[in-house]
């Protein structure tokens, strides 16, 4: 019996979290420090499990399995694939550099924390489940305390009216997907929520024509998927910078992983019957993302719609059902993660010195904070899909898989975003970074601290690596669409 | 022959409430009196419990007493419920100003309880009657208990006069039930339900007006909110959870074990009575600024939820509902313990009470988050299992369309759970100083509200132990 790594990873954050609790409050450097150690340990493991996962075997690997309602087929599953992997790592990424960007927290760090941590526990058990009831535990424990984390800690003019949008339509959407989940369970015979043997049910096509519909898009809610991506962008801006990072950067892959995992791979019918159907919204949503970020004038909401943007591409990827645009799809959620978490961690470092996130008032920044517009322009580049960045890497392959389906002339369109972000992101950069430092300002711009210097070199640091080095990734991602294309096409 | 040991819950309550009378003109008023009435009542219903669940067991000769009552494992489970309910209660009456010196509360609460478990053991229908006057009439007066109060005047008395009318009804049932078979035993009606006919659908309907007075099933809810809001706040958290659960065990016994022939005319109206029930009280939840109305419209809904188990009529629909109402019970007693504590603090009920919270108690605060997020059916909180397993036992039945209507209705519910939880944690109390307002937990309350949490957690992640034995129960009753 190894060391059950796997399922440490999971409940270490929530341990933490149940330890942070039980501090006072007024011991705010305990509470950071432990925070931060419990990140670093997680992250740490999180790279043991991706390091040490075996892709040329590829399948399901750190396998551990508790009886937890065995009356009704119900286990605690623990277990990843080349898909997840990836995404472990990226959440661990995220859990850690989240925490030293929200260093200076003063108002509640101890329930900052704590929150921050559930969700955290909620992410990493999604990615890790292979039980259909686990995973949905885990899905609603990552979506709950966002509400509390925006509306405490959020921007004070939207954070009530977005936490409470963002939160109803992520629910209506899990629940939604529930009802989906039940019905398979009931229809396979098999009474199981184990998702290995839900995989091999061979559901009738008719059934999963009906039914793949409401659990990908429930699920798709969360991914951001149009015409349901309304509460995003309101989010991302509401939400103090941690959490914009770990949810534009995390919990939209959840959302995508989950609609992948349950929705295409259960009911392979049925996305191959509805595929172009989510090919066109996730048109919708990369086209129009795109253009809606060009024209805002807060600096958080071009990032916000610039993931609506990001995450179609993902959506895409998954909908042409071929190899290169699953692999792209793969790739694309870790290099936007990774990316997008840069991003707003930036534009908290800009707001928390400005106190405005109005492009029109900005400029000159990168005199005061050059590592902060460094890294935004290496995020940006990534945005852009530049050869040698990370986004080169994935979202090359989701065109490709574009081509390769019936819908190819979809590719062209897809491609007029890539010129809009161009746009977008140097418009951004010239003018929050270059040009001259408006007056109001001179003088008085405390430069950005270590932490967030650390944070920001270490998120470039995967962007600039996986743009190099793509065979770091792939591989891994590579096994995981074997598996779900053998499943395709098996079906 | 008569098995007396079946009948230990009812006789040891009884004996408790003697004792009780008995003790009180000893003792004089003041802080003695308070934690002798409070920690005999506690101390005792602790001993029954303990020894309910240690000793008693579902009998195997089910009838008992001449078919008066039976001793089946719904029996025994029920028992359990109302006994940790009444055991909650107490702890909560012993520190609440209006009740703990007075011995007529603790008596009442009592009765009440003695009440409910015959109501969950009747298989007679005299016995079923005199079984739910004998719950009602404590519960009229302690509704009504706090003479100098307005509102509690008027619950007590509105809930005697709604609860005069639907107990004539349900006799009305009762006797017309009588007349067509001549017998008085439940079971001895079963010929009259064996397939439909009109006659047997409206005595049933009669009887069922009774039950969902005591559930507050939608049409006749109406009573709760007015009731809750009025009633000293601890006898509120008794009357949503345990005389809830009494209607619920009435309900079962007839659904499932006296006539299991109703079920396929029945399954439709209960059906739609369990739509109508969560949706109009989640709907009217959304505007309430008063936290006992809140609770009050939520555990209307949360009756609606529990119902679903019922109108699935599978043995897993049964343990569903069974595992509903017990972690309904722990949590409501748990939010009803918090919303006791911070009224006692604050002299208020109205959501502006709740202002700043966190601030004041940050604890205290964390409980109100675990309470409602496991109302609202959220994980790791018992709520989450419990709607989970009810929707599961529901959809097995193929009643997917109710599903839908009920997960649509928890994210109704989620909304105004969560606009609580904005108040506790983001809005300031008036002047913004919290740290000069700081709120005493009582200390037996907070044993009780930690035993409570606990629960609620427990129940939300290790399901197993618990679900199972209810899945036992069930296919015993099947």
């Amino acid at each position: 019996m190894h060391f059950p790594v796997l399922s440490s990873v999971v409940f270490l954050p929530l341990v933490a979290a149940l330890v942070i609790l039980t501090y006072r409050p007024e011991w705010k450097k305990a509470i950071r420090w432990t925070a931060l150690m419990t990140a670093l340990l997680a992250l740490g493991l999180s790279f043991g499990l991706y390091l040490t996962y075996d892709w040329s075997a590829g399948g399901y690997q750190f396998l551990e399995k508790y009886r937890w309602l065995p009356a009704l087929g119900i286990y605690l599953y623990f277990g990843i694939d080349g898909m997840s992997a990836p995404l472990i790592l990226l959440t661990g990424v995220v859990m850690t550099t989240g925490v030293m960007i929200s260093w200076g927290i003063e108002e509640r760090p101890r329930e900052f924390f704590a929150f921050l941590f559930i969700l955290a526990s909620g992410v990493f058990g999604v990615f890790a489940s292979l039980d259909l009831f686990m995973l949905f535990f885990f899905y609603e424990i990552a979506v709950f305390p966002m509400y509390l984390l925006i509306v405490i800690w959020g921007w004070v003019k939207t954070r009530e009216y977005a936490a409470m949008k963002l939160t109803l339509y992520l629910f209506i959407g899990s629940v939604v997907a529930l009802v989906g989940a039940l019905v398979m369970y009931w229809s396979s015979g098999l009474h199981t929520f184990d998702l290995l043997a839900l995989e091999r049910a061979a559901f009738s096509p008719a059934f999963q024509k009906v039914w793949f519909l409401p659990v990908f898009m429930g699920f798709g809610v969360l991914g951001g998927i149009f015409p349901f991506h309304n509460w995003s962008p309101d989010g991302h801006v509401a939400a103090p910078t941690a959490v914009s990072m770990f949810h534009a950067g995390v919990l939209m892959k959840l959302g995508a992983f989950a609609a992948l995992r349950v929705g295409i791979m259960l009911l392979p019918e049925g996305a191959k019957f509805w595929s172009p159907l989510i090919m066109a919204l996730a048109l919708v949503n990369i086209v129009y993302g795109a253009f809606i970020a060009s024209v805002q004038t807060d600096f958080k909401y071009v990032i916000g719609f610039s993931s609506v943007s990001h995450m179609g591409l993902v959506l895409m990827g998954f909908a042409t059902l071929s190899e290169d645009g699953l692999l792209g799809a793969g790739m694309q959620m870790f290099s936007h993660g990774v990316m997008t978490a840069l991003f707003f961690a930036v534009v908290g470092m800009v707001y928390d010195r400005t106190h405005t996130r109005h492009i029109p008032d900005l400029g000159g920044l990168a005199r005061t904070m050059p590592l902060a517009a460094v890294g935004f322009i290496i995020g940006g580049l990534v945005s852009m899909g530049m050869p040698g960045f990370s986004g080169f890497v994935a979202e090359f392959p989701i065109f490709r898989g574009i081509w390769q389906t019936d819908r190819w002339w979809m590719a062209l369109i897809a491609v007029l975003s890539i010129v809009v972000t161009a746009a977008y992101i140097l418009r951004v950069v010239g003018r929050v970074f270059f040009g001259p430092l408006p007056e109001t300002f001179a003088g008085h711009l405390s430069p950005i601290n270590t932490f967030d210097k650390i944070a920001l070199v270490f998120l470039c640091l995967f962007m600039v690596g996986l743009g190099f080095f793509p065979s770091l990734m792939t591989p891994w991602v590579q096994s995981g669409v074997r598996h779900i294309l053998a499943l395709l096409g098996g079906a | 022959m008569a098995d007396w040991s079946s009948l230990f819950v009812e006789i040891a309550l009884l004996a408790l409430g003697i004792v009780i009378l008995v003790v009180d003109p000893f003792l004089r008023r003041g802080e003695k009196r308070r934690s002798v009435l409070g920690w005999l009542t506690a101390g005792g219903l602790f001993v029954i419990l303990g020894a309910h669940l240690g000793f008693g067991r579902a009998s195997e000769n089910p009838m008992l007493f001449g078919g008066m009552v039976s001793a089946d494992g719904l029996t025994f489970w029920f028992k359990a419920f109302f006994l940790f309910a009444a055991l909650i209660s107490a702890i909560l009456f012993a520190e609440n100003e209006p009740l703990q010196q007075r011995a007529e509360a603790y008596l009442l609460l009592l009765v009440a309880t003695l009440g409910m478990c015959l109501m969950a053991a009747a298989t007679d229908l005299v016995m079923l009657y005199l079984a739910i006057e004998t719950t009602s009439i404590p519960l009229y007066v302690l509704a009504g208990f706090l003479r100098d109060d307005d509102k509690s005047t008027e619950a007590g008395f509105k809930y005697l006069l709604f609860g005069a009318v639907i107990s004539a009804i349900l006799l009305y049932g009762l006797s017309l039930l009588f007349g067509l078979s001549g017998s008085t035993a439940l079971y001895a009606q079963r010929p009259l339900f064996t397939e439909f006919n009109l006659l047997s659908f409206g005595v049933l309907l009669l009887i069922l007006a009774g039950l969902a007075f005591k559930v507050a099933i939608f049409p006749f809810h109406f009573w709760a909110p007015d009731v809750y809001e009025g009633a000293p706040t601890p006898v509120a958290g008794f009357l949503s959870t345990a005389s809830k659960a009494a209607g619920f065990a009435v309900l079962i016994r007839l659904f499932v074990t006296a006539f299991p022939a109703l079920s396929s005319d029945w399954s439709l109206v209960l059906a739609i009575l369990a739509a109508l029930t969560m949706t109009v009280g989640n709907l009217v939840a959304l505007t309430q600024k008063n936290v006992k109305r809140l609770l009050a419209y939520s555990s209307i809904a949360h009756a609606g939820y529990a119902l679903l188990g019922l109108v699935a009529f599978s043995p897993l629909g049964l343990a569903s509902l069974v595992f509903y109402l017990l972690v309904y019970l722990l949590t409501n007693l748990l939010a009803f313990g918090l919303v006791t504590v911070v009224g006692q603090a604050t002299a208020s009920d109205e959501l502006h009470a709740y202002y700043g919270l966190s601030r004041r108690h940050a604890g205290l605060a964390l409980a109100l988050l675990v309470a409602l997020l496991s109302l609202a059916g959220i994980p790791p909180f018992g709520g989450f299992a419990a709607k989970f397993f009810i929707f599961n036992a529901a959809v097995e039945s193929g009643w997917v369309w109710l599903v839908i209507v009920g997960v649509l209705n928890s994210i109704v519910g989620l909304y105004y759970y969560l606009n609580v939880l904005k108040y506790v944690y983001l809005y300031r109390m008036e002047g913004e100083d919290e740290v000069r307002h700081p709120i005493l937990l009582p200390r037996a309350t907070t044993v009780a509200l930690l035993v409570l949490i606990a629960g609620v957690l427990i129940l939300g992640t290790l399901f197993a132990p618990w679900f199972d034995s209810a899945l036992r129960l069930a296919s015993a009753l099947y």
